[in-house]
């Protein structure tokens, strides 16, 4: 056991806490009330090498580390939540290419993605494939040298800004139900988005609707093996709850930030509200809730380092930091009272940003599912 | 960051928890039942090395560092947490204050017979009307030539009736409140002190709890620890240590209702099958399990802390608050699984309940923790 940050680690906490700090905080309203896409951020991010932290030098990553990962997503998500779930996007899509995909697929779309020259997609969920995500309904049959896709998917993240998304299609129905993982490029004819949802938080992360219909997809382009697709929708999944569980986390902290100088200098009944316990416990319970996420989180983070399994670590530690740091922004709200609702003040925005963390990449009840499987017995490790 | 146990921590934990599970699970109902003292039990710990883990082996302690400290107390919790809170009275609160501010005269001469386990130490802190106001001492020690003369009550003293040495503070100076307490090694054989009657419990039976009271009690200057008025200091000091412990402790109590409730949730059979098959269920199990973790790393982070010598008030506040309300969230869990069972006394259900109560009281309230932690960040 050691709860310490190693040298590396450390100076990306600094840089990357300055840069979000300096560069990103400042402008994560305006990109809030616009549903401005945060572009530049992302560019600059990709500079740094933090869209590739996961990925070897070889194939033009930084080869960070998950650890070092969940702490710089923390720090960025701090600064601005839609920065830190492009970010969260770019390293998972780009992890998953790495890890099932061929030389030549890992050639040619890893740069572009670590470059931050195109953003990178995972389409998994449908209309009517949410937590159920073996019931998704888009296939792919093979004709020639082409999958021909048909079906559509929901709620994509980067969804019509992606020069790649990793699509999950049913390459078998029968006797058993089959998924396959497809790279399928922007460019590609019968592709088409819906408009950019609408949504309570995350305002500058673009959300859409993906439909394929008829879209032909070379099988150069198939990502690990046919009906392997499953298996890499779970693992990506379990690496980016880590992130989704760091995204929490910093967000919160910008909360209770926020909320413990707030607190410091309202003054009602001839004192600083920070002189009045009701306040004070707010405070200690958020910072005692995020203390622990935190070390879940890295813990995960870890686990994944050093090449252990960590399916039911990823899950308790993203149940845990969204739903802790869900509780951290409420409160930091509660303290700032009426002011906390303005758009002046930071406060909602985190509320409306934090709340998404406990709903996608697998709600917390699908979370709970997995954790309860493990104790269980039934589960899959 | 490394999460993985040290070699030397994994054996710690193996060697506890095969001696907790044979020798002390069996007899943990029938202590509470009766609330007999664990005599053989404190002297199969001492063998063990259990009752100074982290005092160094030259003071007659086993010379392990604070994470196997609180793996010992989660294993033994787990078990039976009487036996528990014996064994952490003795390390965090006898050992530990003697060993951090103790002269080497003193630590060659108390330490060994308390960290060998062949004495049992108490702490006597708390009084009728000092409790989370621990500074508002009325119990008094006048020098008097090479004694102090001591006067005063002190309640709720775990392990008072069995233990051979307190650690005990008294107002040397009224006057300078809480920089007027001083600190003392007391004998409990000495002329004068009086252990009262053994506390009736809601929980941790089998641990005993009593006032012990000073009629002119006659300390020798060399039993001071510490300087005069310095007892405030060495009181927080201690107590930073002793919540890793209650952490650990109610950890273990946690874990024992998760892992009660897991066993009868899958044997358990409603509406034709396992009641471990119904969500309601399996979201109770998961939420007893994420945040005996996040307990169990914030306590390892506190212990690690103190390992270091660095500052871990916040920290072990934080593990202390968060562990002892999860492990009373937990056992509560764990009674509504198990239903109508879970309120009979057949089940250890109700007994986890009980016994984690008291974790969220003992060694600082969470009102008390909770003040630390806002002070540490409010003011830091």
């Amino acid at each position: 056991m050691r709860f310490e940050l190693t040298g590396e680690q450390d100076q990306i906490r600094e840089m990357v806490r300055s840069l979000a700090r300096k560069e990103f905080a400042p402008k994560a309203a305006e990109i809030d009330e616009k549903s401005r896409y945060p572009e530049e951020n992302l560019k600059r991010l990709a500079e740094l090498g933090l869209l590739g932290m996961l990925i070897p030098e070889s194939h033009g990553g930084s080869d960070a580390g998950a650890v070092a990962y969940a702490i710089a997503l923390a720090e960025v998500a701090g600064g601005c939540a839609s920065t830190g779930v492009g970010m969260a996007v770019a390293n998972m899509a780009g992890e998953a290419i790495y890890r099932f995909g061929s030389e030549e697929q890992k050639r040619r779309f890893l740069p572009l993605l670590v470059s931050g020259t195109e953003a990178g997609a995972f389409a998994l969920t449908e209309p009517s494939a949410g937590s159920d995500a073996f019931g998704i309904s888009t296939v792919a049959v093979p004709d020639g040298d082409t999958y021909v896709l048909k079906g559509s998917k929901s709620f994509i993240t980067n969804g019509s800004r992606a020069g790649v998304a990793i699509v999950m299609a049913v390459t078998q129905k029968e006797p058993k139900k089959r998924i396959s993982a497809f790279l399928v490029e922007s460019e590609t004819r019968g592709i088409s988005h819906g408009k950019p949802e609408n949504k309570m938080g995350l305002r500058g992360s673009n959300t859409v609707s993906l439909s394929f219909d008829d879209c032909r997809v070379p099988k150069r382009n198939l990502l690990g093996e046919e009906g392997e697709g499953f298996r890499i929708a779970m693992k990506t999944l379990d690496g980016g709850r880590v992130g989704i569980a760091s995204q929490s986390i910093g967000i919160a902290r910008a909360a209770i930030e926020a909320a413990i100088s707030y607190a410091r200098e309202r003054r009602q009944f001839g004192n600083p509200i920070a002189d009045f316990q009701a306040i004070q416990w707010m405070i200690a319970d958020s910072a005692t809730e995020l203390d622990a996420a935190w070390l879940l989180t890295l813990r995960a983070a870890y686990r994944k380092d050093t090449g252990n399994p960590f399916t039911r670590e990823a899950s308790v530690a993203k149940v845990f930091a969204s739903e802790a740091g869900y509780r951290a922004c409420h409160r930091a709200v509660q303290i700032f009272g009426g002011y906390g609702y303005m758009r002046e003040y930071p406060v909602e925005r985190h509320l409306r940003d934090i709340k998404v963390t406990s709903i996608y990449e697998g709600t917390s009840e699908i979370q709970r599912t997995v954790i309860a499987r493990d104790l269980l017995g039934q589960g899959h490790r | 960051m490394v999460f993985d146990l040290t070699e030397e921590q994994g054996m710690i934990q193996d060697m506890v928890r095969s001696f907790a599970q044979k020798e002390v699970l069996p007899k943990a109902a029938e202590m509470d039942e009766t609330g007999r003292y664990p005599e053989e039990l404190v002297r199969k710990m001492a063998e063990l090395g259990l009752m100074g883990i982290a005092v160094p082996e030259d003071y007659g302690g086993a010379g392990m560092d604070n994470i196997c400290y609180v793996i010992a107390m989660e294993e033994i919790a787990r078990a039976c947490a009487s036996t528990a809170v014996i064994l952490s009275v003795n390390n965090s609160l006898a050992c530990d204050p003697i060993l951090a501010f103790g002269n080497e005269e003193q630590k060659r001469r108390v330490l060994p017979p308390l960290a060998s386990g062949r004495h049992l130490g108490c702490f006597g802190l708390t009084e009728p009307g000092a409790g989370s106001d621990s500074g508002a001492q009325k119990t008094t020690a006048v020098r008097e030539g090479n004694h102090y003369v001591l006067n005063g009550t002190k309640n709720f003293i775990t392990n008072a009736p069995q233990a051979d040495t307190c650690i005990l503070f008294a107002m040397t100076d009224k006057e300078r409140k809480h920089k007027g307490i001083t600190t003392f090694i007391l004998n409990m054989k000495s002329n004068g002190v009086t252990v009262g009657k053994k506390e009736n419990k809601m929980g941790i039976n089998a641990s005993a709890t009593a006032s012990i009271i000073l009629e002119d009690v006659k300390v020798p200057v060399e039993d001071r620890l510490g300087n005069e008025g310095e007892g405030f200091k060495i009181a927080m000091h201690t107590l930073d240590g002793g919540r890793i412990g209650i952490a650990a402790q109610a950890v273990g109590i946690a874990r024992a209702s998760l892992e009660d409730a897991l066993a009868y949730a899958k044997e358990r059979k409603q509406f034709g099958q396992p009641i471990a098959n119904f969500q309601a269920i399996q979201w109770m199990l998961a939420d007893m399990a994420t945040e005996i973790e996040a307990a169990r790393l914030l306590t390892y982070r506190a212990a690690w802390q103190k390992d270091r010598n660095a500052r871990h008030s916040k920290e072990s506040s934080m593990a202390k608050l968060y562990a002892s309300e999860a492990a009373m969230r937990a056992s509560v869990k764990g009674i509504q699984i198990h239903g109508g069972y879970g309120y009979i006394k057949e089940y250890p259900a109700e007994r986890h309940f009980r016994d984690a109560k008291i974790t969220e009281i003992y060694e600082g309230t969470s009102e008390i923790q909770r003040l630390v932690i806002s002070q540490a960040l409010l003011k830091g």
